[in-house]
């Protein structure tokens, strides 16, 4: 993984991103500056708007009004002579393999095999042969210690060990941005160290990590930065030791008052 | 001895062997002695020492009785009543005539299959559009093909000379053909068979592929679409094959029905298997015996096809279970390898185990 870490490249630019579900805002003028390499993690209460953030991100959400650009270049859309023009899906999809993602529940593919699972966007894009994916995808398995489970289908795995192997997927196709969408959260509480010290290990190699997560202690010791969402709407961030040891908001010092 | 001998003198041992054992006294003392804490105790009865009644399901065996009766004399009269005139039966199995019909039936259940799941699965994709148009096409051709019964299909079809004597190309909405042909000779009976059969399976098997689809996970997708895989590839290798473990049991289902459905076909005089059936007993009046040869041949298609249906569902289980059953020849090979090794066994080894 050498190009991930020399790449300088994973800006994040998000700016005054609204969304709304129903006529409920989900999101209501979210603006963030993501610098590359950065590690940020994003606290708020369930149905504070973190998650419809992330998915912003990769356009898996498309936003009402705002936009995110990552590098430079707008998701979704191109930005011709004053005019926003809505991308064809095969535009979205080059785009979108500049970000990769990590589910809850994982969703790995249950009829492929965690080998197969990693090697097939990389393939499936034309980016490598099978036999140059197969080999990728074996040292992928290595780095998140599961390289005697590369012939294992995701149900004889545990949670844990699939959420893992969903880490290796997302890195198959070297992405600048990787966004965790509370990656713990559907684990039993002893499987959730194995996936912290994955994530833990990728951190500070150059990718940008966008951590959504409920896991405090993780979050005050592996971020850069922490944010904290409510209402769809950036209540705090700064640092760990500010927005977590000495939080300003009174919101926030409820919500931690409650996870703590 | 020879180590055969020894073998045969050890299958000699009653296969319960183990059971019987078990009851011995000696072994009765084995196990106690492996057991310190109730031989310890005065008085405590070791429940593992102790032999097992088994409840008699009195019921169940009246039952079954009945059942083998009623079965042994449905058997019977197969044999003993000359109607069936299984000497007629044998006759005609493999006559020229049949086979060449049999092949007809096999050739129509292939093409109008393959074309009926091919264009079902345009129109399950259709129906599954964001393209109001192609979802409402999709809709109507499934409506209509559901709503006409097969026959007049086919009949309609085989008679559509009468609606449009000529087809040609030419300009749109005039009669100006540059090519113009007689319907008659464009759609022959086979023609007329296959379009009935195909259309009518596509509207069916649409319906099928779409519910597969639709039992797909959610989530699959859309890790799909994160990690970039393109649209096709997405539907190809990542929605198809796990919705073809909910689609193959229906699939095989009207494969099936569509294997016998061709019989239908002999009311246009197309000679597939049932049609040649009833001309040769309208010639000879040998009405039952030509039915079973019919029959039969249809029963050992059926038979094939569930075979194939279990090798392929076993296919695209995986993934799905931990462990995938067993094929047949690996539970008889199995089974052989527990019953070789039972014959090497010697049967102080049993007692130790």
């Amino acid at each position: 993984m050498t190009t991930s870490t020399l790449t300088t490249q994973g800006h994040v630019e998000i700016r005054d991103v609204t969304k709304s579900y129903n006529g409920v805002e989900v999101l209501s003028g979210v603006s963030l500056t993501l610098e590359p390499g950065e590690v940020v993690t994003i606290l708020g209460p369930s149905g504070s708007g973190k998650s419809t953030l992330l998915r912003t991100i990769n356009h898996l959400e498309t936003v009402d009004s705002g936009w995110v650009a990552i590098d430079g270049e707008l998701i979704g859309y191109e930005h011709r002579g004053g005019k926003l023009y809505e991308l064809k899906e095969r535009h979205v999809l080059r785009r979108r393999t500049q970000v990769g993602m990590v589910f809850q529940n994982f969703n790995l593919f249950p009829h492929l095999t965690a080998l197969e699972n990693i090697v097939e966007a990389p393939v499936g894009l034309k980016r490598l042969n099978r036999a140059d994916a197969r080999e990728l995808a074996l040292g992928l398995l290595e780095k998140v210690g599961l390289a005697d489970k590369a012939d294992a289908y995701p149900r004889q795995l545990s949670g844990g060990q699939q959420q893992r192997v969903a880490i290796a997927r997302a890195l198959a196709l070297q992405p600048k941005v990787l966004l965790f969408d509370e990656p713990t959260s559907a684990l039993d509480p002893e499987l959730v160290g194995e996936v912290l010290d994955v994530i833990r290990e990728l951190a500070g190699l150059g990718t940008t990590l966008v951590i959504v997560t409920h896991e405090i202690g993780f979050a005050r010791e592996v971020s850069d930065r922490v944010i904290f969402i409510d209402h769809g709407v950036v209540l705090e961030q700064g640092g760990p030791g500010e927005v977590l040891g000495d939080p300003q908001h009174p919101r926030t010092r409820e919500f931690l008052a409650t996870v703590l | 001895m020879t180590q055969v001998e020894n073998r045969r003198a050890a299958a000699a041992e009653p296969v319960d062997g183990a059971l019987r054992q078990a009851q011995r006294p000696e072994a009765a003392a084995l196990r106690q002695a492996q057991r310190p804490e109730a031989a310890q105790r005065p008085g405590a009865v070791d429940f593992g020492a102790l032999p097992v009644v088994r409840t008699k399901h009195w019921i169940r065996w009246i039952l079954g009785a009945v059942v083998i009766f009623v079965v042994a004399q449905l058997v019977w009269t197969l044999f003993t009543n000359a109607g069936y005139g299984w000497p007629t039966v044998a006759r005609y199995f493999f006559s020229d005539a049949i086979l060449r019909g049999l092949g007809m039936t096999l050739t129509l259940t292939v093409v109008a299959g393959a074309l009926g799941f091919v264009v079902g699965s345009l129109l399950a994709l259709m129906r599954l559009s964001k393209s109001p148009l192609l979802n409402s096409f999709a809709w109507s051709f499934i409506w209509f093909f559901r709503s006409v019964p097969l026959l007049v299909q086919i009949l309609v079809w085989f008679n559509l000379g009468y609606l449009y004597p000529t087809i040609g190309l030419g300009v749109p909405f005039t009669t100006d053909y540059f090519v113009e042909t007689q319907t008659v000779t464009l759609v022959s009976a086979f023609a007329a068979a296959v379009l009935g059969l195909s259309l009518n399976q596509a509207a069916y098997s649409a319906e099928i592929i779409r519910g597969g689809i639709l039992s797909v996970d959610a989530g699959q997708l859309e890790a799909a679409a994160a990690l970039g895989i393109p649209q096709h590839r997405r539907i190809t290798r990542i929605i198809l094959p796990q919705a073809a473990r909910s689609i193959i049991p229906n699939a095989f289902n009207e494969i099936i029905g569509l294997l016998k459905g061709t019989s239908i076909i002999s009311v246009i005089a197309l000679a597939e298997l049932f049609y040649v059936s009833q001309v040769i007993y309208n010639r000879n009046q040998q009405v039952i015996p030509l039915l079973l040869v019919a029959v039969l041949w249809y029963m050992i298609l059926t038979t094939v096809l569930s075979i194939a249906q279990f090798y392929v569902e076993r296919y695209y289980s995986r993934g799905s279970a931990r462990v995938l059953p067993p094929t047949p020849i690996q539970r008889a090979r199995a089974w052989a390898a527990v019953q070789w090794n039972r014959l090497d066994d010697e049967p102080k080894k049993e007692v130790a185990a």
